[in-house]
């Protein structure tokens, strides 16, 4: 069998997080409300009324595209796309089709251990979303149909990449990093769950090495991240299979149905609808203002992966600690007001803290960050003491638990577990002392430069301390002892 | 014995009312008395609305007795075309598919209106959805020219400009795509104002070609179409194309046309041209010129493919913008229908046969495959068209011209040819695509004792020089009203 290489542009919508629909004031917080609740003559489309664009609107999409690194046009249109369905008020969408506000963006993707992958993004543009069909109420199928346009005209910007995702891993890794990147930024708050954020696939497959498309299948109803691997791998194993077996691939619309977990059929290239767009002379091309756009560039929030850059290079963090620190908006910055509370040289200490003992608690008990029991000044002043040498990490990780349970401060906490490490030079020295004077084998054998026998020694000063002294001078002060 | 207030022009009767002369319900009353003497043979209205008109007119008395400030309407009955959306009143564009559809909000014009303390007399008949040039397209019955019942009083806004001509209303509104203002008010004998594009909101006129609509009024003095600019123009938030400048507010009568600078196109005085309106019109410019006025020959070239260009950007427009009458939310629909195809095609067949003729020359001109050689196309037309107006406004101030190439035809003289009918508008036509100031006033009547129309245009927003040119005319020449 031949080798064949996936190719995967995606089709993101994400709605934006503006409190007012795009062409009107309704407000959007249609969902899961009253049917027809948030409704007006402008998004029922009542004869006579006339689209007016919401500026917040366009100020969240303007911020997801220069937070994706595109370019906005200095003059965008909106044009009608026409075709009849219910749901679909005018019986044309608002949208944007040859000049749309933002060309030529970007974004980084990172899949487990592989290198980071950047994937182009073809265009952004502004849309206004359609109502919703009801085909049954509860558990009562209807007799016939009905719409709910709350959700009609609702602003929704459309990202579409370039056809450069090759794995169904990417593609979830490109999902991921454009959710992380569009609620960064405020522009959406990209809940699946409420459709804020849908995705269609578009999947063909071609002999490797083939710099040439295949005919693709564009997948609809993925619902989820997961719908979306899932779709894209068995779509790639149905193209295979036919191509493999002498058939070919036809253009097509196809649908996702995750109860099945297979894609089929739902209309062909000959079926597809002609829209017919033409520019909307209800309204005036839209001008991206320079001044506008450069104040709303320097607003912009530091960004995920240049947050991560910073991470690594400023505060010395592995790859993995910056990736897992970044893992969202309130980790990330958890995380620098914990190290803000701790001297420079804890950083380490305090990434160690949140990356295990907090992250552990916070999956464990399903809790969120804002709620968590442990502060990040908490974090920050334990993550201090095992840089002192107050306390042993060992130690701190029982204290952490204790802060978790009593939501105390790492002081109080010290006091109840009686203190901490003892860091005494002229203490600890002594019981090197005696520990030397009281194992001369092991003294011999790491002068002689055997390093496991500083083990014995190791264990003789904790047993004279009582498990209490700072282990790093320990083992500093034996190896000074037996050079002497 | 009381002054027949239907002899009235709308600025003195508001003046009358204002000042107690008259009450705002004597001056309903008298003009309803007239609906009913001349309403059997003209047939302008589609619904007279007698107990609302009363009852607003009530209370614009009772607004006075309590020493509240009366608007610059007030009390003057106005008909309102039945394409503009009246608050709660059936609207219906004289097509059967919104029979029944009551509407859910005001225009801005007739809430401009209604602020003013107008008095709302009635709905008037049209050609369906404003496509038409005699109001023999109205679904549901013909209006006769009042000057003659066997002829046509024009279109679309034929109701209107009957209306105001048979003295059945001191004012009316209209809209004009490509002359349905200004045609039937020549034909009526009549003011007719098709203003700027922008400057007078179409949030609430039921759109026909979005980039061309523009609501006017008619009258039977230039004054009056003044003073009722001046209060339904202007910036409308609600309307993004509206211009963001004041409606000019009514100015004194001209004493001259001193330093006035007329142009007479030499391509609108072609064969097909009337001759007896050819010689009126120049009658018409001799006397511009003996109040003082300079007359030049000015050029528009490319005028001669404006009727082919706007036969397709009018179309396309109405393909899209009629698509949302499709039964599912408003108007009329076929309850036997069994699938949602079954529906549409129903529903849709209640469309008279020369809007399906538009709504397909639409469709096909916008289709893929088509679009460059028929939309885009005409669009570079249409500015051509516009630059021609803007060169010959270098040197002239206004052009005046004939407003339609014929006086008003009889009935069925043109149903059987649509581009016979097409014809009808040749003239106004160039500035709808232009979006520039128009006014249609009569100039004289023809052997036959039909009124004759001269055309003023001037540029983007230039409406005080309309007034100016076309005040001084009517107090040189007056023309009669119609007795009966």
């Amino acid at each position: 069998m031949k080798q064949y290489e996936l190719v995967v542009g995606l089709e993101v919508h994400v709605q934006l997080a503006s409190r007012t629909k795009l062409f009107c004031a309704c407000p959007t917080d249609g969902f899961g409300a009253e049917p027809n609740s948030r409704i007006c003559p402008v998004c029922t489309a009542q004869p006579g009324s006339l689209p007016v664009l919401n500026r917040r609107a366009v100020e969240l999409a303007y911020r997801a595209a220069l937070a994706l690194g595109g370019d906005l046009a200095g003059t965008s249109v909106f044009a009608r796309k026409n075709y009849f369905y219910p749901d679909l008020p005018k019986a044309y969408q608002i949208s944007q089709y040859d000049q749309p506000f933002c060309t030529g963006a970007r974004l980084e993707i990172r899949v487990k251990d592989a290198a980071p992958r950047t994937i182009g993004i073809t265009r952004i543009h502004l849309e206004e979303d359609a109502g919703k069909l009801l085909h049954e109420v509860g558990a009562i199928k209807l007799d016939g149909s009905l719409v709910d346009f709350n959700r009609a005209g609702v602003p929704l910007i459309e990202i579409v990449s370039e056809p450069q995702i090759r794995a169904s891993d990417e593609a979830y890794a490109y999902l991921t990093a454009l959710k992380e990147v569009v609620s960064a930024v405020g522009a959406s708050r990209c809940d699946m769950e409420k459709g804020e954020m849908r995705c269609d696939a578009n999947v063909s497959v071609r002999p490797a090495g083939s710099d040439k498309f295949g005919t693709r299948a564009e997948i609809k109803n993925l619902n989820s991240f997961k719908n979306v691997k899932d779709a894209i791998d068995y779509e790639f194993r149905r193209q295979v299979q036919l191509l493999e077996s002498g058939g070919r691939v036809v253009q097509e619309t196809r649908l996702w149905s995750a109860e099945t977990a297979e894609t089929r059929s739902m209309r062909s290239k000959e079926e597809a609808h002609d829209y017919r767009y033409f520019p909307d002379p209800d309204l005036v091309p839209l001008t991206a203002d320079a001044a506008f756009v450069a104040s709303l560039k320097s607003s912009l929030p530091e960004l995920p992966s240049a947050r991560r850059a910073r991470f690594s290079a400023e505060l010395g963090l592995s790859a993995y600690d910056a990736e897992v620190l970044t893992g969202s908006l309130a980790l990330a910055d958890y995380f620098e007001k914990a190290a803000a509370a701790a001297p420079k040289g804890a950083v380490k200490t305090v990434a160690n803290l949140i990356g295990t003992e907090f992250l552990g608690k916070l999956n464990s008990e399903g809790v969120e960050i804002d709620e968590a029991p442990v502060k990040a000044e908490g974090v920050g002043g334990l993550a201090a003491m095992v840089a002192d040498g107050t306390v042993s990490s060992k130690l701190a990780k029982d204290m952490f638990a204790k802060m978790w349970e009593t939501g105390a401060d790492p002081k109080t906490v010290l006091a109840q577990v009686g203190g901490g490490q003892i860091s005494d030079d002229k203490q600890v020295r002594d019981w090197v002392r005696q520990a030397v004077a009281a194992n001369p084998k092991a003294a011999e054998d790491l002068k002689g430069g055997k390093q496991a026998a500083i083990g014995a020694l190791v264990g003789a000063v904790m047993k004279l301390s009582k498990g209490k002294a700072n282990p790093g001078l320990v083992n500093k002060l034996i190896k000074e002892a037996v050079q002497s | 014995m009381s002054a027949d207030w239907t002899r009235e022009s709308a600025a003195r009767i508001a003046d009358a009312v204002r000042r107690g002369e008259t009450s705002a319900e004597e001056v309903a009353r008298a003009h309803l008395g007239r609906v009913e003497t001349a309403e059997p043979t003209v047939r302008a209205f589609l619904a007279v609305l007698k107990d609302s008109a009363l009852e607003s007119a009530r209370a614009v008395d009772a607004k006075r007795r309590a020493g509240r400030p009366l608007g610059a309407l007030a009390g003057v009955p106005v008909a309102l075309k039945d394409n503009l959306q009246l608050e709660g009143v059936e609207t219906t564009c004289a097509s059967r598919i919104l029979k029944g559809h009551v509407a859910a909000y005001d225009a801005t014009a007739v809430r401009r209106l209604k602020d003013a303390d107008a008095v709302f007399l009635g709905k008037t008949n049209l050609d369906e959805f404003a496509m038409g040039s005699s109001t023999e397209n109205s679904a549901f019955q013909k209006t006769t020219n009042p000057w003659d019942p066997a002829r046509v009083p024009g279109g679309s806004s034929g109701g209107s400009a009957a209306a105001v001509a048979a003295r059945m209303a001191p004012l009316a509104l209209g809209s004009d795509t490509g002359g349905s203002i200004r045609q039937p008010a020549s034909f009526c004998g009549v003011v007719g104002l098709k203003p700027t594009y922008g400057r007078v909101s179409r949030y609430g006129l039921i759109a026909f070609a979005s980039s061309l609509d523009q609501i006017g009024p008619f009258s039977r003095t230039v004054e009056d179409a003044a003073l009722a600019l001046s209060v339904v123009g202007g910036h409308d938030p609600l309307d993004t194309t509206s211009a963001d400048r004041p409606a000019p507010a009514v100015g004194a009568a001209p004493k001259d046309l001193k330093g006035l600078r007329v142009g007479l196109p030499r391509e609108y005085f072609i064969e097909g041209l009337d001759p007896e309106i050819a010689a009126a019109v120049r009658a018409a410019v001799d006397v511009l010129k003996s109040l003082g006025a300079t007359v030049r020959e000015v050029s528009l070239p490319h005028s001669k493919y404006a009727l082919a260009a706007y036969y397709i950007i009018a179309p396309s427009e109405a393909s899209s913008n009629l698509a949302r009458y499709d039964g599912i939310r408003y108007g009329f629909v076929d309850r036997s229908a069994a699938s949602l195809e079954e529906v549409y095609e129903a529903t849709r067949a209640a469309f008279g046969p020369e809007v399906k003729r538009r709504i397909m020359l639409g469709t096909y001109a916008l289709s893929s495959g088509y679009y460059d050689a028929y939309y885009a196309k005409a669009q570079r037309v249409r500015t051509l068209v516009a630059g021609d107006f803007k060169a010959a406004f270098r040197d002239v101030d206004v052009i005046a011209a004939p407003a339609t190439p014929t006086p008003p035809f009889r009935f069925g003289e043109k149903t059987d040819d649509p581009v016979a009918m097409y014809l009808s508008d040749v003239f106004t036509i160039p500035s709808n695509l232009a979006g520039n100031a128009s006014i249609s006033i009569p100039c004289g009547l023809s052997s036959s004792g039909l009124p004759l129309g001269l055309q003023l245009i001037a540029d983007h927003f230039g409406e005080e020089t309309l007034f100016r040119a076309a005040r001084a005319f009517e107090s040189a020449r007056p023309f009669p009203s119609l007795n009966g």
